[in-house]
């Protein structure tokens, strides 16, 4: 089967007046179908470069990159991903199902099919009863779900999310986390999750890519062993607790934890 | 209650500041009048009224312009060519052709330079230039020169308030075209958006708050490009001609009442636009 992700000696860099910036450095990474990908790292580890290059919002450098087989370029036309970014990104003028709509209304489905689509994705995220609210009216946990559903609406089997909770407090993040487990397991998605929370990737990924910075490179894919049934007190047991050990270990050998002098 | 007050308070400092004015302005003129009629020794409230109530005032009362207003409004036949309303009607229909060839100008400029380099780097700089034209020195010139090629009346006068009120328009819609965010124009690219649905499904609803902002300054600068337009056409009529022939012939009443009905008409058009505003933004949900 074709892997979702596939990236072979990726790299990418931007030029800029001072000596070039080395965002990507040979990365290698595949992703296969119905894995959730966590990409942790400090910033400026390339995390969001690396997702936002899966999404054809940058251009790589060198090495190849293949999104179901086909290029960054043909992968986007096709609608092949979702993305979610760090801010909701609603549009304020819009209610919330017509922010929802808005993908929808892009790629031309019918009016009956956009109704139907929002009810399912609204239900799917939980937001039944506030379609008909502006973004100001929701909290910040409410319009990031509103978000989610602007991604799910097209049925798009890949998701692409930039630090989506990170903008939240940890109790609001707690519930999303584990809401998002739910969707995954629903909707049997394939899932990219950029994050800096060590907790967060351990307890939601299948695999969790440790990057590490300057140059922005992958330093350790670890595969997770917990089960994909994943109640938040899963995070007080011994095996959550050594995936997360070797999450910091293979942050602190990346050099992350020093000081930039 | 409360906001009324104060209101009512700054009109009424007004109205004592304008007829204590009015009395030491017209005094001189009416010391010789008293002089030669050989009133000696006129009590000072008989000599304030006398003040008030001068044919040709260097600073008519309040009360002079405002039955003057109401005479030559209500007083005489719209068809009049002494009635202030018909003036006032033809100021107002080149006002509004002119605001709207000059939205419509402004727009469709802005778009351009929004989307292409090129048109900002060589429009942007006679945009500017343009404005930096007194519109006293343009606008004889504009309305002379159509007129010799047999264009008169309102187009004349629409184009130069066009010519005035396409530049705020351009101004703010430029800004308010570039307004969205990064990642919402990423977004956009991510559905793998058109141009033309990236215009009308994000930039402009982000650029109406701007547009409605600069059609209040554009409106308001369009009247002034008509009256001005009108000065270099005394047959055309108009308020701007009310206020040219109250000049010739010092009739500083009939100057008063047209340029408060000029005010009067700006008042009104900002409202317009203003509730305008109010209703589509009441559509687009933004907060009250």
């Amino acid at each position: 089967m074709t892997p979702v992700v596939q990236a072979q000696n990726l790299g990418l860099t931007f030029p800029a007046g001072d000596g070039d910036i080395v965002a990507l450095s040979d990365v290698n990474l595949t992703i296969e179908k119905g894995d959730f990908v966590s990409f942790i790292g400090p910033s400026g580890c390339g995390k969001t470069t690396f997702l936002r290059t899966i999404a054809d919002l940058e251009q790589p450098t060198s090495g190849t990159l293949r999104i179901n087989g086909q290029t960054p370029e043909n992968a986007r036309k096709d609608r092949a991903y979702g993305y979610v970014f760090q801010a909701p990104a609603l549009y304020p003028w819009r209610t919330i199902e017509k922010n929802i709509a808005l993908p929808l209304e892009i790629m031309g489905h019918s009016q009956a099919q956009q109704a139907e689509r929002i009810k399912r994705t609204m239900d799917l995220v939980n937001l039944s009863g506030f379609e008909k609210k502006y973004p100001w009216q929701l909290s910040g946990g409410m319009q990031q779900r509103a978000s989610i559903a602007r991604a799910l609406a097209f049925d798009a089997d890949l998701l692409l999310m930039d630090e989506p909770f990170g903008a939240l407090d940890e109790i609001v993040r707690d519930h999303l986390n584990s809401e998002l487990l739910k969707l995954w397991d629903r909707t049997k998605k394939t899932i990219c999750f950029v994050t800096h929370s060590i907790p967060e990737a351990v307890y939601l990924s299948t695999k969790i890519v440790v990057m590490s910075p300057r140059p922005g490179r992958v330093t350790d894919v670890i595969e997770s062993n917990l089960p994909r049934e994943r109640p938040l007190d899963i995070r007080e047991t011994p095996e959550f607790l050594a995936i997360a050990a070797r999450v910091r270990d293979g942050l602190r050998a990346g050099h992350s934890y020093e000081e930039v002098v | 209650m409360n906001r009324v007050i104060p209101i009512l308070t700054i009109l009424l400092a007004i109205f004592v500041f304008w007829y204590a004015a009015a009395i030491w302005m017209n005094a001189p003129w009416q010391s010789i009048l008293n002089g030669r009629a050989n009133l000696t020794n006129v009590p000072f409230l008989e000599f304030a009224q006398q003040t008030w109530a001068q044919d040709k005032p260097i600073l008519p009362a309040p009360h002079q312009v405002f039955s003057e207003i109401w005479n030559a409004t209500m007083g005489l036949e719209f068809t009049s060519r002494r009635s202030l309303a018909l003036h006032a009607w033809i100021t107002l229909s080149a006002t509004l052709l002119g605001f709207v060839l000059g939205t419509g100008l402004g727009v469709i400029l802005a778009v351009a330079i929004i989307h292409n380099d090129a048109a900002d780097r060589s429009l942007m700089p006679w945009i500017i230039a343009s404005q930096t034209i007194p519109i006293l020195a343009i606008a004889p010139m504009v309305v002379v020169g159509l007129g010799a090629i047999g264009l008169t009346g309102l187009v004349p006068k629409s184009l130069i308030s066009m010519y005035l009120s396409f530049f705020p328009v351009v101004v703010g819609m430029v800004k308010g075209l570039r307004s969205p965010e990064a990642i919402q124009l990423d977004l956009m690219r991510t559905y793998d958006a058109n141009p033309w649905q990236v215009f009308w499904k994000l930039r402009w609803p982000a650029a109406l708050p701007m547009l409605f902002a600069s059609m209040k300054v554009g409106i308001a600068i369009s009247l002034i490009g008509a009256v001005v337009a009108e000065l270099s056409n005394a047959a055309g009529g108009g308020l701007g001609v009310r206020l040219l022939t109250g000049s010739y012939n010092g009739q500083t009443i009939q100057i008063w009442a047209a340029l408060f009905i000029a005010a009067g008409l700006a008042a009104v058009l900002v409202a317009i636009v203003g509730a305008a505003e109010k209703f589509v933004n009441a559509r687009n949900g933004v907060r009250a």
